[in-house]
């Protein structure tokens, strides 16, 4: 039993020790899920807020129902329709809320490293839903909780990430998780979409999509932003899609028990071809849902256990 | 007839590029002689410098000020205290103001301001274009006959090559500097990093160090074209080095200067999204600080400034990517540069002919030098007393360093303009 973090900002800042723990408690928390066991006690007596600041619908509701399966009383703010547009500040925010006393707090922000700056300011404990192109630590956990029950192992495993990975926040905390607990990662994007430097992070660099889904035991596909059309990062979703948009060709590369994911929302059409999404001996895109809950739970459970901890501590030393 | 008489001094000179201990006399605002033997005797005051070192008063090119319109960030009276504090005898100001510096009125009320509020000496520089939105030029000759001693529109590069073409013509003619920014704007538009493994891990929009070539092999071309009598900003890429080179063994009329942050700090700095190292351009990778340091050294780079950026909390208290940009240097520029002496990356005449005296000739100044004739600017200093920053002393009313806490060694013991005490005892 080993997870000493006080905030769940990424993976960057987790041991291997702490990530096996806290997939050891979310594989057991998908099992009960399952088997309708009530968690109502764990976060009993608990506050837990979600604040978006930017739009999502499955995280967000991953989040409530996590909590929600733990007894923890969860409050939503969607901050794209609050203060903020009224031009308060980040830490201004966070102060406020700070002084309603929450425990537990579930952070979305546009701006990489913005949940850093704000668990600075607050004495609650902050899980990073996702930070600009930075980190969006729960999504990679899921996806390692995902290929460790699909797989039996999270290691030694060859594992492709592929499609737009300058921008994407889950292949950065990917990249990371894969790679502590000795992976061997394979990045897949036109070189438009690859950031600098990303060889010196112990990955395979590929630009064509069928030499690097050679012989891998997974294909993680991430979702291309409509938007990044008009950035003129790919000349249009058609050549896209024939790229780098996975199909069964492509997928005769890998390995013939590779799975296929996808963190959602998918583009039919545009990434993955939709037989490929709904082939259930190959692609575990609903598992990764079902995960999320449960990584979820385990990850503000072992949360809530350190701030109790710290708690008593602090009552212990006031006393 | 006032006399001030320096004993006991390490003269550092930069013309002569040398480090002796010796005495210097000062009259009537003025070095009067200076030699290494016996001192000789004065009836006024006689400073003995127990051994520090003495040199000429730094000329810090690219000083940012809130006046006028952000008076709150920085006013003339604490930058000035802040400028004496740190040895900076010479403040070249930027006309990037809340309401740009672009007309000849609003430059007569910041050299009023100036004069009349701060101890050290203020040269203004003015925006090259009316409002630094690169369409128009300014009205050069008016701002020079007010006392603009250089044109620029500050980190705004001018996109239009054939305003910006006029611009450098018309400079030229009246015998103007200006002063350019290297950074191809399409390529740094939102980058707030440097392309690499650092920005990709953190996530931060990046920008290759290429933009810094491009940009200046842009503004090359443009000086080829026009005559015009020109300096770089800023030089902080390895690959924009060579280009620099060739110009100048071309014959253009053509300096470049470089921030201290750039040559003391890298990339990886910035840590946690540390905003306090958040710059226009953005701090470099370590092979890139290391040859632009060599560049300091042979002397292709010309001038190391402190590009002192006031910010205010609520300005840098943002994600990384909302922070305001710039940091204040006035009262770090020398402790800072000497980092690099103390490294041995530079002697002591080597950091002041890139603080005092090229800056001092680019803008055709006397000051900058130990020699006879030359004002009194001089400041005098420890280059070993160790300390340990804390932002909140700074005298600037802003307190964005990237140097808080950390560990330096240099105090400035005493700084003198046209021979008048304006720091220490």
């Amino acid at each position: 039993m080993a997870f000493r973090a006080q905030h769940l900002l990424g993976i960057e800042h987790l041991a291997p020790d702490e990530i096996t723990t806290l997939l050891d408690l979310a594989d057991r928390y998908a099992n009960e899920n399952r088997d309708r066991v009530s968690h109502k006690d764990v976060l009993a007596g608990l506050t837990q807020i979600n604040m978006f600041f930017e739009n999502s619908t499955r995280t967000q509701a991953s989040f409530e129902l996590a909590g929600k399966r733990l007894g923890a009383d969860v409050m939503n703010m969607s901050m794209g329709t609050s203060s903020v547009k009224k031009g308060e500040t980040l830490i201004d925010t966070a102060l406020t809320l700070n002084a309603m006393h929450p425990d537990l707090l579930v952070v979305r922000h546009p701006n990489s490293g913005a949940v850093d700056l704000l668990a600075q300011k607050v004495n609650c404990a902050v899980l990073n839903a996702g930070d600009g192109r930075h980190e969006h630590p729960t999504q990679a956990l899921l996806d390692a909780l995902t290929i460790r029950r699909a797989k039996g192992r999270l290691h030694r495993l060859s594992v492709a990430i592929c499609g737009d990975i300058l921008h994407s926040r889950v292949a950065r905390s990917n990249i990371m998780l894969l790679g502590k607990m000795e992976n061997r990662v394979r990045l897949v994007a036109p070189p438009t979409l690859m950031p600098a430097g990303v060889a010196d992070l112990g990955v395979e660099v590929f630009d064509d999509m069928e030499e690097g889904l050679k012989d891998v035991d997974v294909v993680m596909m991430l979702r291309l932003q409509k938007e990044r059309m008009d950035g003129g990062f790919v000349p249009s979703e058609r050549e896209y899609f024939h790229r780098y948009g996975l199909d069964a060709a492509k997928l005769s590369h890998a390995k013939d028990d590779a799975i296929v994911m996808h963190p959602g929302p998918m583009n039919r059409g545009v990434e993955i071809d939709g037989t490929i999404a709904d082939d259930i001996n190959r692609s575990v895109i609903q598992e990764q849902v079902e995960m999320g809950v449960a990584v979820r739970m385990a990850a503000m459970d072992l949360l809530a256990r350190n701030l109790r901890a710290a708690k008593a501590e602090n009552r212990k030393v006031m006393v | 007839m006032t006399e001030t008489l320096f004993t006991n001094a390490r003269l550092i000179d930069p013309v002569a590029l040398t480090d002796s201990v010796g005495w210097l006399l000062v009259r009537d605002g003025r070095i009067a002689d200076s030699g290494t033997g016996a001192a000789p005797t004065t009836k006024g005051e006689t400073v003995d410098c127990a051994g520090a070192c003495l040199a000429p008063g730094i000329v810090d090119i690219g000083v940012q000020i809130g006046e006028p319109g952000e008076r709150h960030k920085e006013s003339f009276r604490s930058a000035g205290r802040a400028a004496a504090a740190g040895g900076v005898t010479t403040m070249v100001t930027r006309p990037d103001t809340a309401t740009p510096i672009d007309t000849p009125e609003t430059l007569e009320f910041v050299a009023r301001r100036a004069q009349s509020e701060t101890p050290v000496h203020v040269l203004p520089m003015a925006a090259l274009t009316k409002g630094r939105d690169g369409r128009e030029m300014s009205e050069i000759g008016f701002l020079m006959d007010a006392g603009a001693v250089a044109f620029t529109d500050g980190m705004q590069v001018i996109e239009n090559t054939k305003v910006y073409g006029r611009a450098l013509s018309y400079a030229r003619s009246l015998g103007a500097l200006v002063i350019g920014h290297v950074q191809e704007p399409g390529l740094s538009k939102g980058a707030v990093a440097t392309k690499g493994k650092f920005a990709s891990l953190r996530g931060l929009p990046d920008v290759s160090p290429m933009a810094e070539r491009m940009g200046l092999d842009r503004d090359i071309s443009m000086l080829e074209m026009t005559g015009a009598k020109y300096h770089a900003d800023q030089i902080t890429t390895a690959r924009a080095l060579p280009a620099l080179e060739r110009a100048k063994r071309n014959g253009l009329d053509i300096t470049a200067g470089v921030s201290i942050h750039h040559l003391t700090l890298n990339e990886f700095d910035v840590a946690d999204y540390r905003t306090f190292f958040k710059f226009t351009p953005p701090l470099r990778s370590e092979d890139d600080r290391i040859a632009v340091i060599e560049a300091v050294k042979s002397g292709l780079i010309d001038i190391i400034c402190s590009m002192h950026t006031p910010q205010d909390e609520e300005s840098k208290r943002l994600p990384f990517e909302e922070a305001a940009s710039g940091a204040v240097g006035l009262e770090t520029l020398l402790p800072a540069g000497l980092r690099l002496v103390h490294g041995d990356h530079l002697t002591l005449p080597e950091l002041f002919r890139a603080l005092s005296l090229n800056p001092a000739r680019r803008l055709e100044l006397d000051c900058g030098r130990l020699q006879v004739g030359a004002p009194a600017d001089l400041v005098l200093f420890d280059p070993d007393a160790p300390f340990l920053l804390d932002r909140s002393t700074l005298l600037s009313r802003s307190k964005n360093t990237p140097f808080d806490g950390a560990r330096m060694q240099g105090k400035v013991v005493g700084t003198w303009v046209n021979g008048v005490r304006v720091h220490g005892e």
